[in-house]
């Protein structure tokens, strides 16, 4: 017996059998827990929605996997492509909902038994179709939006007498007033020429279109569009109103800080970041208005999915989780109001909370500035090569603002990059 | 106590179980990779979809690589960073190591230490701390370049204006060649210490006795017995090179720079596949840069190779 036993051993391959079973993870069995993987800072709505859930499935525990944003979209993708440790239900931004709206990891939610079309009115249009791939399969359900602003300085702007009318009337409007920002208070009107270009692209996109392809995967990037918004970010270079620095790095947060850039356009949840830790020492100084020239633009926004591949029995709860945080008016109120997660849920629209003043802008009512815009934005159908297109497009506007390329050049050889892209 | 013999190991088995922690880690963390990714060079891959969405392609992947002229310009900004930071390293190295040899005795493991001491600080760290030094407005070397434009006569050299180092095109890789220079000299400074204290000092005796200066002892001494250390670090500097990551990812956000003259092929190839989904493609480039890693290393093999007394 321990001769047989010492002869089993002996072979390296039992050997090696038996340290990887020594170092598998005890496989712990899943009984009436969601998994819900999210990143900050809806993971604290999902667990702020714990009491409410308790109260329907007692015996359902949840168990939130609070990953950074980077990290969390990394980890979803590894999972959805291993099928291996997937969460019930999967937060997703924007960006990457498109992305994965092409695999097939992800439950078609305009089917039976979630059939979302018949909750599509209650969403703001835009962001349940950003969720709908060409096929017409609904992937995710919006939960936070995140409608286009211009924020700004009306110190700065009162000391270069420019009215706050003025600065969002019109494109040529906005540079016209960054000269005179920049005349009297040195300060530069935005923080990169890029940032012109990311909106002026989205206007007059046609239905059918994406932002650099169309349905048919043609290549949209010389139309007009593109043409417009590369002159307006070279005409922001060529005076010097950018402060050459990108969204998110040391150099833009200082800017806000010191008070040397005096607007930015994102995303209506800007506002809590520059209160929370970017700029807080300029509270009261900032105002919120419309985007210039009557663009209505999206920027980021999150959604809540079931992976395919999860767990069978689980599906009806998730589906149920993420009816409570989407479709539930308190829920969506409460994450609004604690998280600055702007609703995507049509009805909470009437609730008081909107009307507040906010101190950080001066006591404005900014979120009716951005309720108007998140009725406005239109869809843009996304295409699975959109962030190549962005970084082709980038580039070519580098040239043309740092090596003085031809715009007409750029496009074309934008284009040509593209179009070797497209149908790969 | 004595251990039952059913648990005891077997004299072959040893050995085995022995390896086996490391053999399993490599396996599961060095062997897997590499030949997924070899797999993966053949296959398009949708990879939100599962393992099942792989399909074989063959060699599609690296006809893309080869046309795709974004692969070849990373190449090119690859070449030009591995050049203006590796040979400076050992154009520096080599002599600075010969005088701690020769100059210091014992504040010499201090000065040696101090040299190696960003070789074992993190990449990351050393990054963000150059992104700030570099930085137009607030950074440190800027404003050491603003009080040296205010001497007389080499003011008139400098530039008047802040110098915007990392989002200007052309200034971005000579920021990043510095940065990278600065980190691997210390390390190749302690390669040829090593390598130095192997030379025999009767050498450099008879050659003193024989009326050498200290230049000639340099060049016919010391050099030629460096060149094996030569050959290694050389080595070291271009696989490291053609490799390199870290301080350009982080120096330029994880874009690349201004019309991406920081994008190495490394960042790149990742971009490739995390950014814009093209995993296939991305493995296939990663091994045409391991075929060209591997060809320069053999090149510098044969240029270093010891010549009989006829060649």
């Amino acid at each position: 017996m321990g001769g047989g036993a010492r002869r089993a051993l002996s072979r390296p391959a039992w050997v090696l059998c038996l340290s990887l079973l020594a170092l598998a993870p005890a496989v712990a069995s899943a009984q009436q827990t969601l998994t819900v993987a999210a990143f900050p800072a809806i993971d604290e709505v999902v667990r702020a929605a714990i009491p409410a859930w308790q109260r329907l499935h007692p015996n359902v525990r949840i168990k939130v996997v609070s990953r950074q944003f980077a990290d969390h979209h990394t980890a979803m993708t590894t999972a959805l492509s291993t099928s291996a440790n997937l969460p019930d239900v999967m937060q997703l931004e924007v960006g990457y909902v498109g992305r994965f709206a092409r695999g097939g990891g992800l439950e078609d939610l305009s089917r039976a038994p979630y059939d979302i079309g018949r909750q599509a009115s209650r969403f703001v249009p835009y962001a349940l179709a950003q969720a709908t791939s060409r096929t017409g399969a609904v992937v995710a359900v919006p939960t936070d939006i995140g409608p286009g602003t211009l924020l700004y300085r009306a110190d700065l702007l009162a000391k270069a007498g420019v009215g706050e009318a003025e600065i969002n009337r019109s494109w040529d409007d906005y540079i016209a007033s960054g000269l005179k920002i920049k005349a009297a208070t040195g300060a530069y009107t935005l923080a990169h020429a890029r940032d012109i270009k990311d909106i002026v692209i989205r206007i007059g996109v046609q239905p059918g279109e994406g932002l650099y392809f169309d349905d048919e995967s043609r290549v949209l990037v010389t139309s007009p569009r593109f043409v417009r918004a590369f002159e307006l970010a070279r005409q922001v270079r060529q005076n010097k109103l950018d402060a050459k620095v990108s969204a998110w790095s040391n150099e833009w947060a200082e800017g806000f800080k010191r008070g040397t850039i005096a607007t930015q356009m994102s995303g209506a949840w800007m506002a809590a970041h520059l209160s929370n830790w970017i700029a807080p020492d300029t509270k009261g100084l900032w105002r919120a208005a419309q985007l210039p020239g009557g663009a209505y633009a999206a920027f980021g926004g999150s959604f809540f999915a079931i992976p395919r591949g999860a767990s069978a029995a689980n599906k009806p709860l998730a589906w149920q989780f993420i009816q409570l945080i989407t479709l539930d008016r308190e829920r969506q109120l409460a994450a609004f109001k604690t998280q600055d997660a702007f609703p995507a849920l049509l009805e909470t629209f009437d609730d008081p909370f909107f009307e507040l003043p906010i101190a950080f802008l001066g006591g404005e009512k900014a979120r009716l500035i951005w309720r108007d815009a998140a009725r406005r934005i239109t869809a843009v159908g996304v295409h699975k090569h959109d962030a190549f297109a962005e970084e082709v497009i980038d580039t070519e506007l580098d040239k043309v603002l740092d090596r003085g390329k031809d715009i007409a050049t750029a496009l074309a050889d934008a284009q040509r990059l593209l179009e070797k892209r497209a149908h790969r | 106590m004595k251990t039952p013999p059913a648990l005891r190991l077997s004299p072959e088995s040893t050995p085995y179980v022995l390896l086996s922690p490391f053999l399993i880690l490599f396996a599961v963390f060095g062997v897997f990779p590499l030949a997924f990714s070899l797999y993966l060079a053949f296959q398009t891959w949708e990879p939100t979809s599962g393992f099942g969405a792989m399909q074989f392609v063959g060699l599609d992947n690296y006809a893309f690589a080869l046309q795709d002229e974004w692969f070849w310009k990373s190449l090119k900004n690859t070449a030009w960073l591995a050049l203006a930071s590796g040979v400076p390293q050992h154009l520096v190295a080599i002599p600075l190591a010969y005088f701690i040899h020769s100059s210091f005795k014992r504040l010499r493991n201090g000065v040696v230490g101090a040299y190696f001491m960003p070789y074992i600080t993190s990449t990351v760290a050393i990054a963000i701390l150059f992104s700030s030094l570099f930085s137009t407005d607030y950074g440190l070397i800027n404003v050491g370049l603003n009080v040296l434009s205010q001497v007389p006569l080499l003011g008139a050299l400098l530039p008047a204006d802040p110098v915007d180092w990392l989002n200007d095109p052309d200034r971005i890789k000579p920021a990043i060649a510095v940065l990278v220079f600065w980190r691997f000299v210390g390390f190749n400074v302690v390669l040829y210490l090593a390598a130095l204290q192997t030379i025999p000092k009767d050498l450099y005796e008879a050659a003193t006795m024989d009326g050498a200066g200290r230049l000639q002892q340099f060049f016919y001494i010391t050099l030629p017995g460096l060149k094996p250390m030569i050959f290694f670090g050389v080595t070291l500097s271009i696989i490291g090179g053609l490799q390199l990551f870290e301080e350009p990812f982080i120096l330029t956000g994880g874009r690349g720079g201004s019309d991406q003259s920081g994008m190495t092929t490394a960042i790149y190839l990742y971009r490739m596949a995390f950014d814009f989904n093209d995993f296939g493609a991305a493995s296939a480039m990663s091994w045409l840069l391991f075929i060209l890693v591997a060809v320069l290393t053999w090149l510098t093999n044969r240029a270093f190779r010891p010549r009989g007394p006829g060649a």
